[in-house]
């Protein structure tokens, strides 16, 4: 009489288990990886675009900063003003995650400062995939629900966007409209 | 049970211990609430004490004891069990109308200090510190500083309270109960400490990873004495005396760290990490995790997710030469 009922609890239990096993996807890696030396020849092989990108947490510490560094003083919330809009499909320097992080550790022509040595590689790398996140680039469950400023868009884990850019640079090239 | 009992002692005296105590009454509010709670001990005690001791007298009391029937009983005590009962409402009329009136005024006389209060100071709550601004007249008189509230006694003082990111708690048990910090709102506490010493303050409500290390050193201090604190605090950085000094200088205005930290006299004006201009005055680092110390802050410079994992200042990985330069000039921050 009960052993159906105990089937369907162990069944229920079983299934809990799994749903939690899930909830390991996220680690927070508060230092920072160690870098490799950097260059073209190693991008394939680099495995922090897809960590950072992949990661909400590295996207909501790229939010952090992105209102830190003031980076809205010139790209406003991400519309663009005095400097280019990032949540377009268009880059002067390139969309994929490293050359993002060239533009901001570099710097580049009429305007944008170099933040080299202002701010740590690792957060260099969270600001682009924030950066990214405005075009809702990365994926879907990583992206912030809201961001902080206030805003009419709607949140951008459930718009419609469709990506414009892979992260790496191979398919930046092709550059489909 | 007994078990039980030996892991819950520890708890309760836990409360007693004097820097950090809701018992301590240290402050207007906390001398206020200690009163009013004593009165609802007492009241509420003496309610407890009676309802014990009728139970007790029902119980012994035996049905018709030296009569014969229970009709002939019951007559005789009438006159006496309502007497009992109307005194008994009559207690707790009176009780409920003293502790009614007890609480009112408590709360009245809050709300009435909070009114006129001479010091205006904001305390601005991050992932995991406390941004602290006394605010005055003109911005030469207004000073930031972090972790630490000092207070001239007798003094009541006005505090903003802002949170930066979550929802935080400002609570500093000696003084005053707790006041929950909002993101997006504008809340406020007043504090008037009537003892001097020094206290700790804790954020009271969960705010992440780090809310444990989230305190708040808290010095009352004589009227004459905070005046000098706070004179010195209005003046900018000591300038770097020593070649090693002067290095630590030079790497902090030309690397991270200015990018976010400010000192005051110097280019590093940043206002989202906490203010340094006179850091080693300080008791502690890091929102009371460590105290002020040379080994402490060398640990902290070195690699400051080592002591507080998950905090927002990102780790460097300095050369010992550059780490010996930065540990000297924020040691010479008086």
């Amino acid at each position: 009489m009960s052993s159906p009922f105990r089937a369907a609890e162990v069944l229920a239990l079983l299934a809990l288990a799994a749903g939690v096993a899930g909830c390991d996807r996220e680690t927070r890696d508060s230092r920072g990886k160690p870098l490799p030396e950097t260059g073209p020849s190693a991008d394939r092989l680099d495995p922090r675009p897809a960590a950072y990108e992949g990661n909400a947490f590295q996207i909501a510490q790229g939010q952090r900063y992105y209102a830190w560094m003031n980076c809205g003083g010139c790209h406003f919330h991400g519309g663009g003003g005095i400097g280019p809009p990032l949540m377009d499909s268009d880059w002067r320097y390139g969309g994929s995650m490293r050359q993002i992080v060239d533009t901001i550790l570099e710097g580049r022509p009429n305007g944008m400062p170099s933040f080299k040595n202002r701010i740590t590689e690792a957060q260099a790398w969270q600001l682009a995939a924030f950066v990214r996140s405005m075009s809702a680039q990365p994926r879907r469950d990583a992206l912030p629900s809201r961001g902080d400023e206030m805003s009419n868009r709607e949140p951008l884990s459930l718009s419609e966007q469709e990506p414009i850019l892979k992260t790496t640079p191979e398919s930046d090239q092709a550059k489909p409209r | 049970m007994k078990r039980l009992l030996v892991f819950l002692a520890p708890m309760a005296l836990a409360a007693c211990d004097g820097i950090q105590s809701t018992t301590g009454g240290d402050g207007w509010h906390s001398e206020r609430f200690n009163s009013l709670f004593t009165l609802f001990m007492v009241v509420t005690g003496i309610a407890y004490v009676l309802v014990l001791a009728f139970l007790a007298a029902a119980m012994l009391r035996r049905r018709g004891e030296g009569r014969d029937g229970p009709g002939e009983s019951e007559a005789p005590d009438e006159g006496g069990v309502s007497r009992t009962l109307v005194g008994w409402i009559g207690f707790i009329a009176l009780g409920l109308t003293v502790l009614t009136l007890g609480s009112y005024f408590a709360d009245r006389g809050a709300a009435r200090a909070a009114a006129n209060s001479a010091l205006e100071i904001k305390v601005t709550a991050n992932q995991w510190w406390w941004d602290v601004e006394y605010v005055g007249a003109t911005p030469q008189a207004t000073m930031r500083t972090a972790n630490e509230l000092h207070l001239p006694v007798g003094v009541p003082a006005h505090i903003i309270l802002v949170s930066n990111d979550v929802i935080h708690s400002f609570w500093i048990p000696n003084l005053a109960g707790k006041q929950d910090m909002i993101p997006g709102r504008v809340l406020d506490a007043t504090l008037t400490p009537s003892h001097v010493g020094e206290y700790r303050g804790q954020c009271a409500e969960y705010c992440g990873i780090q809310h444990a290390h989230m305190a708040l050193d808290v010095k009352v201090e004589s009227r004459s004495d905070f005046l000098r604190w706070r004179a010195a605090q209005l003046l900018p950085a000591k300038p770097p005396a020593t070649p090693l000094q002067q290095a630590g200088y030079n790497y902090f205005m030309g690397r991270e760290c200015s990018a976010c930290h400010n000192i005051t006299g110097t280019s590093a004006n940043a206002q989202v990490a906490p203010d340094l201009t006179h850091l080693a005055s300080r008791k502690t680092i890091a929102a009371g995790t460590l105290p002020m110390t040379r080994g402490h802050l060398y640990g902290w410079v070195a690699d400051p997710q080592g002591p507080k994992p998950g905090n927002n200042m990102p780790y460097i990985g300095l050369e010992p030469a550059e780490l010996h330069a930065v540990v000297a000039y924020l040691e010479s921050l008086k």
